[in-house]
């Protein structure tokens, strides 16, 4: 058995012909933060524990779409959402709507720990983040010249984008068949079990560009973007809406058990029920399997067992 | 099997020493929303439509905790959320954090229909129903005066107990009947606040189903705290096989996805409804309190809860109708 963590920096449409200084920053980023994760588990911390701060230091990274670098509503503003849950006492945290707490997945982790609740938004949750003392900042702090452009894009679109679409390119008709205009970055994930089963998933987000201002996704929604119970972790990516409607990370467990098929088996059969081009996800087991299936051209990940193994990908690779 | 089904709640964990007059009232309502989804369902209205429609008056009327009569903040506000399902397509809407929508469930049917997305939120939904000209009211119009009075009570709850709808006997009268019944639900005793969410499931002819849930949430919260009511798979869930409304302790409904649990168990294990509605409440609450309505593509019509009653009625196109609280 042993532990296994799993990372995840968002599926999309990423292209192929992704150019390297798109390409090696992110690259370097899940490195860097699959090896946070790795040194964790070795010091035998709570996979709760390691989970929170792997996508810390995934949010804190500005090319991906969570934290720093996340994707502006319609509005050029910032609106963060993240969940955290533990499969052994399924307890879970989740909050939406923040626009100047640094890390949304601590604030997901205290809101589960702290308070009675599971979910806070918006101004209660930024409320709840001062009163908790959490570091807080000017939203600016999360804005990036890349997205700015990338909302002056969409919204000379007129459309909204999913995490990782390819550029649109000036003479392309606005309906042209390929998916939406340009993102290159995703929601960003990390699911992780210890040598004794314990499992935990956290999943953060700045969304859809050019979202509609007080637009929520799958990200903070349990059993949709995030879900983790005695059998497996899930956190997932891609179009909000389609991962919703498919209740897609509950789904990889309810397979698992009601089927009962294996980890691999469960999360290919319910990536292949979304719309093609709309999810991809990472899961682990208690007995310390890894998948990592996408049904869109890419999704940057990374993942790592105790024996050793470990791979960084954004593409298909024969170990998906 | 076959034909149009129909289930309406008004909430999960019920007093056990509630006057009996508010049984009477809350049937009452219970009678006359399904009498109204009835004659919509033989005007050969589709489920979704029937859902809302009936939704709409449990909004309206005061009695439940959803639109007028909502459960207040821990600031003496409403806040509102709802959200819908359609059956066929798994299409969706839900809305959270609203203050002046006069119905919740039909900006979350907006939200379905009209946007790219399948959920907002607080300002922005609120943004999006002005542009939608939906009826807004001032938040006031929500709050009535026996909310103000269970707030007041919920905020006192670890000190004194005394239930402000039984009548009291005497000084210490009131406080002994409620320390009688030593029934929690989210954390405060059941004759101080009890859940009360709204929520209504269709099949139609066609064989489509559809779920809808709409509340105020729950009495005291924290502003901005979102429970199960608004999020899809756990308090609302519908897909070709059936469709499922949840009400009570709104976080071991996320918890379990109790409503997703229903159906999961269906196509995944292949029990009809009546077992899967079973199964789930038997073993997927643990220690949580809640119930459900559930309707499947053949025309069936379940109900389940754990708690000490649940305000429900259903009908089914072959005659049979039901409305209860125990």
């Amino acid at each position: 058995m042993g532990w296994a963590i799993a990372i995840h920096g968002g599926a999309g449409d990423i292209p192929l012909s992704l150019p390297p200084e798109k390409r090696l920053p992110r690259e370097a980023g899940l490195r860097r933060c699959l090896e946070v994760g790795i040194a964790a588990l070795k010091a035998r911390n709570h996979p709760l524990d390691v989970v929170e701060l792997v996508v810390r230091e995934l949010e804190n990274h500005p090319n991906f779409n969570a934290g720093k670098g996340s994707v502006l509503t319609t509005s050029g503003t910032v609106e963060m959402e993240a969940s955290i849950m533990d499969g052994k006492t399924m307890k879970c945290g989740a909050v939406s709507g923040v626009s100047t707490v640094v890390n949304a997945i601590s604030l997901a982790r205290l809101v589960m720990e702290k308070t009675p609740h599971i979910y806070l938004a918006f101004d209660g949750a930024e409320a709840f983040a001062r009163e908790q003392g959490l570091e807080t900042v000017e939203m600016s702090h999360f804005i990036t010249p890349e997205n700015i452009e990338r909302l002056k894009q969409a919204q000379e679109a007129d459309r909204v984008q999913i995490d990782y679409t390819q550029p649109i390119q000036k003479e392309t008709p606005k309906d042209a068949a390929v998916a939406d205009g340009d993102s290159q970055i995703g929601t960003v994930g990390c699911v992780a079990v210890d040598n004794e089963g314990n499992l935990a998933t956290a999943t953060s987000t700045g969304g859809l560009v050019n979202k509609m201002v007080g637009r929520i996704g799958d990200t903070p929604v349990i059993g949709a973007g995030t879900y983790a119970n005695h059998l497996c972790a899930v956190s997932a990516t891609g179009r909000g809406e389609a991962i919703i409607r498919g209740t897609v990370a509950r789904d990889v467990a309810a397979v698992m058990e009601f089927k009962g098929i294996s980890l691999k088996e469960a999360a290919a059969y319910v990536i292949d029920r979304v719309p093609p081009g709309t999810a991809g996800l990472i899961t682990v087991s208690s007995t310390g399997e890894i998948t990592m299936p996408f049904n869109t051209t890419g999704m940057f990940r990374a993942c790592a067992t105790e024996d050793g193994y470990s791979e960084i990908a954004i593409w298909d690779s024969p170990s998906k | 099997m076959g034909g149009w089904a129909i289930a309406v709640h008004g909430g999960a964990g019920v007093d056990p020493n509630l006057p009996k007059e508010r049984q009477e009232e809350a049937k009452r309502l219970l009678t006359r929303c399904l009498d109204i989804g009835i004659s919509a369902l033989r005007s050969n209205l589709s489920a979704i439509d029937v859902v809302e429609l009936v939704v709409r008056q449990l909004e309206t009327d005061p009695l439940f905790n959803s639109g007028r009569g909502s459960a207040l903040t821990e600031n003496g506000t409403v806040e509102m959320e709802a959200s819908i399902m359609d059956g066929p397509k798994r299409r969706c809407g839900a809305v959270s954090g609203l203050s002046t929508v006069k119905n919740p469930v039909s900006l979350a049917r907006l939200v379905m229909d009209k946007s790219p997305h399948s959920y907002l939120a607080f300002s922005g939904a609120e943004e999006f129903a002005k542009k939608q000209g939906v009826e807004l009211v001032d938040n006031e119009y929500f709050i009535t005066e026996d909310n103000v009075g269970m707030l007041k009570l919920a905020k006192e709850a670890n000190s004194i107990l005394f239930d402000y709808r039984i009548p009291t006997i005497g000084t210490c009268g009131a406080g002994a009947a409620a320390m009688d019944s030593p029934l929690q639900m989210n954390g405060l005793p059941i004759s101080v606040y009890a859940p009360e969410t709204v929520g209504c499931v269709v099949v139609d002819k066609e064989g489509r189903c559809a779920a809808a849930t709409s509340t105020g949430g729950l009495m005291n919260k924290m502003t901005g705290r979102i429970g199960d009511s608004p999020l899809i798979g756990s308090g609302t869930y519908a897909c070709e096989l059936c469709g499922v409304s949840c009400t009570g302790e709104g976080e071991a409904i996320i918890r379990s996805t109790l409503a997703r649990e229903v159906a999961a168990v269906m196509e995944y294990k292949g029990l009809r409804l009546h077992e899967a509605v079973d199964f789930v409440i038997k073993n997927r609450l643990d220690e949580g309190k809640a119930g459900l309505i559930a309707v499947s593509k053949n025309g069936e019509v379940a109900c389940g809860f754990n708690t000490t009653g649940m305000f429900r009625g259903c009908a089914t196109e072959d005659g049979f109708m039901e409305v209860g609280v125990w």
